[in-house]
């Protein structure tokens, strides 16, 4: 192809009068999927011939629309002449689209608006992407549910939906289900907190293709982790779940071991993937019993005991991130983890301390498994056996490959 | 005839290690030492009152040695380029020397005066001594790039020689018969000015906690050392709350404005650990501060924008917010945490915080909390901090802000947390914020979550004397980590479900820059789909590959340099990453271009 190309530009080049205007269609769809949609544009007025290839259905089935505002963004929006021309000669050509708004209501609006007129879509894929803070909750409740229904009703074919940190309830998911549910597969709503435990019930219990889920805690039960392993239901590929703390001493509830027993039994390849946002005291629900997690992040402070059960009770661990911990060593933790979790293949420890032996010991257990070992400098304690000057080359021969740890400027 | 000598002070300030002075006086009849002050900068510049003062007490003390030598400081009101002809021709010179600044608005500057001394028939002489190294040798190790991790630095300085010696102080012997000419009004014309005489109202200003001057670095230096000794232990030193108190000991804003030589520096350190340690190879750890510093300097020495965001190779574009409301709350010590606020404090009223410090307080403006660029950032402490020039600050809020360099943003600095667990009684808090100190040491940190009781008992109610906090912290960083995992995600085009996988790793040279990740401009509305298909690879078949480092061109797209390119047979330029193809209208390539 490249070569049909080349053989066609140097024929062009040696007639003046130009066979480009005359290229065939699929050439020109070919060429033009290359270019950005500036260069594209600016080739659209060329002639007729590569105005009528720059509107073909299959360049615009995919659009990002960037909604930005100069005062609350650097970076530049769609022009809104596209916008329209996209919305009067393309919205049913699109099918994969997504939004990314700024801070602002103004752009949040835009975007609902948008979505809003998108009356003849048929859309594969929904996005709506916060780019800085969370301008979708900003937008009154009922003009987003209205503006996302429309596309509800009329795409009846929706496989993937990322509407996280937006004001979506539980009716709208209704709506959502009685259109999509055949269709829809992976669906991101972390923290929407107008959706309650039962209104995503609802979704797991009429989507049976759904693979990816994405929430926050309290949205999680025993009944949804039940419904998800029904025998109608797909192999679930991916849980995410955030755990956020709203205030601290916040009490969480608990999730059966005999629930998530289930999800590993029907899907036994899934990944669960757990974030947590808490206070150091509020993990006393979590991680008493066994549980399926794969990713493990820990963005507060986290006890020295709760990794210690994180060792004896994550046996399926791939990744663990440990973001802070109160300064007493993770020696016997983390040999517990190295023990244990025998799938451990990622390790990110920030602001913690380790020995320098038993960090080494710890590599030594895990092998070559560890593929990402992400440890800050300040973490790693020199002790009698091994000094930091040593302790690189240590790590590095149990690895198999050159490691040495995370580092931040000291000026 | 023997020359009448200009050297002129920028950086450097100091009479030892100053190999460009001593060219200065090496054989000649006269020689002034200058230093401009453009007098716009101090009122309306981004320069505060600590940092000016420090300049001037730098000031006055090389006046003050100068004078040890029947020499003088000539301070001089105007910009280079427009006083130096008339000087040139006033003193009759023919021999112009300085410190090479390696800064590269300092380089165009500087080529800038090069070409008036070389039309005014004045002999330009320039020595290196503001860096441990030859900055270009380093690059030219490394293939023409500069090296974007730490690691890969330090492997390639230790394959350098050592650093220079340090030269001789200029004194009686080395000036010899070198004299300069003082005119009896020198004081009104050329004196240091005062605070007053550049605009600041100096009533009720505390007195300096840093104070300028080679003078004070060279007592400075040798008390850091002595402390060195007698702790015997050239490890990092672990961190306690007196760590986060100036120290009398603390070298860094001497070494920004060259008060002391960093080579002078190095030495020092290397003599005391050999005798210390009997060891003859110190490690490369020993130097932390000194290669740090190099380290940025290297990294922005060819990169005219370094300090921004557009149109930085080396940046990841990241979706900040412009929120000039939160940024004055993290610049006015508002934020509502305590300790955010007493850092921000100290930084205001002396001019220094420890680096964990300013860890804390980048982190929690941009990636951690509030989401906002890290350039305001870094024009705040370019406003406050004294020891902040171009290139170690841009360097450093962009290391803080995992905006490059390769960093991991798993690790994110709890403003209550991380505080509490450096120093838990919370003393640094009650020193710089007074209003805080009737809290006991459990809610110093979040005093918003003390009883009402606990509050009235302290006279300060959260939300009257005390600002509440202005974000929610899970929250925050709840969102933050998710967007700063999805940018990495779509730069690495990693797909996985890991975090710490998602920031792309170099490869073996540390050379990821424009090959490993393509952090130029998504250009909106894009089909996202464009840029996943059309890889360098399709490419190759139909061209030959040339590299362009030495051109001028500029990708169409992106508006970069194009570091490698390849012609593509009917005339396009695409950056070697592939990530955008550009119509370079007419563009016959030749060979005599490159």
């Amino acid at each position: 192809c490249d070569s049909f190309i080349h053989s066609e530009a140097v024929e062009a080049s040696e007639s003046p009068d130009s066979n480009w205007a005359r290229l065939p269609q699929e050439l020109l769809l070919h060429i033009f999927q290359y270019l950005p949609l500036l260069d594209r544009a600016y080739a659209s007025q060329v002639c007729r011939g590569w105005n009528q290839a720059f509107h073909m259905p299959e360049l615009w089935r995919c659009f990002e629309f960037e909604l930005n505002q100069p005062a609350s963004s650097y970076l530049k929006a769609t022009h809104p002449d596209l916008i329209k021309q996209i919305i009067k000669r393309h919205s049913n050509h699109l099918q994969y689209v997504s939004f990314k708004v700024d801070s602002s209501t103004e752009s949040a609006e835009a975007a609902c608006d948008i979505l809003s007129q998108l009356v003849n879509c048929s859309l594969k894929t929904l996005g709506l992407i916060s780019t800085a803070r969370p301008s979708f909750m900003e937008v009154p409740k009922s003009h987003f549910i209205s503006a996302l229904t429309v596309v509800f009703v009329n795409s009846k074919s929706l496989s993937s939906l990322k509407i996280d940190d937006t004001p979506v309830d539980d009716p709208s998911l209704k709506v959502l289900v009685a259109n999509n549910s055949d269709t829809l597969k992976l669906l991101k709503m972390s923290s929407c907190p107008h959706v309650s435990p039962a209104g995503i019930l609802c979704v797991a219990d009429q989507c049976h293709g759904l693979r990816e889920l994405a929430l926050n805690y309290h949205l999680l039960s025993d009944e949804l982790l039940l419904a998800l392993s029904s025998e109608k239901h797909v192999h679930l590929e991916h849980l995410r779940i955030d755990v956020v703390s709203e205030n601290p001493g916040q009490h969480f509830h608990t999730i059966k071991k005999s629930s998530w027993d289930a999800m590993v039994r029907h899907s036994p390849k899934f990944n669960l993937v757990m974030y947590f946002f808490l206070y150091e005291d509020e993990f006393g629900p979590f991680f008493n019993d066994e549980i399926p997690v794969t990713h493990l992040y820990f963005g507060r402070s986290v006890s020295k005991e709760v990794l210690g059960r994180v060792g004896l009770h994550c046996p399926r661990l791939v990744e663990l991130v440990v973001c802070a911990n109160g300064l007493r060593p993770l020696d016997e933790e983390l040999i517990r983890i190295a023990k244990h979790c025998t799938q451990l293949s990622a390790i990110g420890l920030g602001e913690c301390e380790v020995s320098c032996s038993a960090f080494v010991e710890f590599v030594k257990m895990c092998g070559r498994r560890l593929s990402q070992l992400s440890i800050m400098e300040e973490v790693l304690i020199p002790d009698h056996k091994y000094s930091l000057d040593e302790i690189h080359w240590e790590v590095s021969k149990h690895l198999g490959r050159v490691w040495f740890p995370d580092m931040m400027p000291t000026w | 005839m023997a020359p009448n000598s200009i050297h002129w002070f920028r950086k450097g300030l100091r009479l030892h290690d100053n190999p460009a002075l001593r060219e200065a006086v090496r054989g000649a009849g006269t020689v002034r030492c200058v230093y401009f002050l453009d007098p716009w900068f101090a009122g309306s510049s981004n320069v505060g009152v600590n940092r000016w003062r420090f300049l001037l007490q730098c000031l006055e003390d090389l006046d003050a040695n100068l004078r040890k030598l029947n020499s003088r400081l000539f301070v001089i009101r105007g910009q280079p380029a427009n006083v130096f002809p008339r000087l040139f021709k006033e003193w009759k010179i023919s021999r112009l020397t300085f410190e090479y600044d390696s800064e590269p608005f300092g380089k165009e500057r500087d080529a800038a005066i090069k070409k008036l001394a070389m039309e005014a028939g004045v002999e330009v002489i320039v020595k290196i001594s503001h860096t441990l190294y030859d900055l270009d040798k380093i690059i030219e190790l490394n293939g023409g790039q500069p090296p974007l991790t730490y690691k890969r630095f330090q492997t390639l300085i230790s394959r350098l020689d050592p650093p220079e010696l340090p030269v001789e102080t200029l004194s009686d012997a080395l000036m010899g018969r070198c004299v300069t000419p003082v005119s009896e009004d020198h004081g009104d014309k050329y004196g240091v000015p005062s605070l007053e005489e550049l605009g600041f109202d100096t009533e009720g200003l505390p007195s300096a906690v840093w104070p300028g001057g080679e003078t004070e670095a060279l007592t400075r230096i040798e008390r850091h050392l002595e402390r060195k000794a007698w702790v015997a232990n050239f490890e990092r030193p672990r961190m306690n709350a007196n760590s986060l108190l100036a120290s009398p000991t603390g070298l860094s804003p001497y070494l920004r404005f060259g008060c002391l030589s960093c080579r002078l520096f190095y030495f020092k350190l290397t003599d005391l650990y050999r005798k210390v340690k009997k060891n003859s190879s110190p490690p490369l750890s020993l130097y932390g501060q000194l290669l740090w510093r190099e380290f940025f300097y290297t990294a922005a020495t060819n990169n005219p924008r370094f300090d921004k965001m557009e149109g930085n190779p080396i940046c990841v574009r990241i979706p900040w917010d412009k929120n000039p409301e939160a940024l004055a709350k993290w610049a006015e010590a508002k934020t509502g945490f305590p300790w955010i606020d007493a850092i921000m404090t100290q930084l205001r009223q002396e001019g220094w915080i420890h680096h964990l410090a300013r860890h804390a307080v980048a982190c929690f403006l941009t990636r951690g909390d509030l989401w906002i660029s890290w350039e305001e950032g870094m024009k705040v402490f370019e406003e406050l901090l004294l020891d902040a020039d171009w290139s170690v600050n841009a360097g450093s809020w962009m290391w803080l802000s995992c905006s490059s360099f390769f960093q991991q943003f798993f690790h994110c600095y709890c403003p209550v947390g991380f505080g509490r667990r450096t120093d838990p009684n919370g003393d640094f808090i009650r020193r710089y914020l007074p209003i805080l100190r009737g809290f006991p040491a459990k809610f110093i940190y979040d005093p918003w979550n003390a009883p009402e009781s606990v509050q009235a008992a302290a006279k300060c109610i959260i939300g009257v004397h005390y600002p509440k906090p202005m974000v929610h912290h899970a929250e925050a960083s709840r969102l933050n980590i998710e967007r700063m995992k999805q940018i990495y995600q779509q730069l690495s085009r990693y797909r996985g479900l890991g975090l710490l996988a998602s920031v792309p790793s170099t490869n073996g040279n540390g050379n990821g820059g424009m090959m490993a990740y393509s952090p130029g401009e998504q250009q909106p509305g894009t089909n996202s789909n464009s840029h996943s298909t059309a890889t360098h690879t399709e490419f190759t078949t139909a061209t030959r590959t040339v590299t362009a480092v030495d051109t001028q061109q500029l990708c169409g797209v992106f508006a970069l340099p194009v570091l490698h390119c390849q012609l593509v047979s009917y005339g396009l330029l695409v950056c070697f990453d592939g990530c955008c193809v550009a119509g370079v209208a007419g563009l016959m390539w030749s060979p005599g271009l490159l």
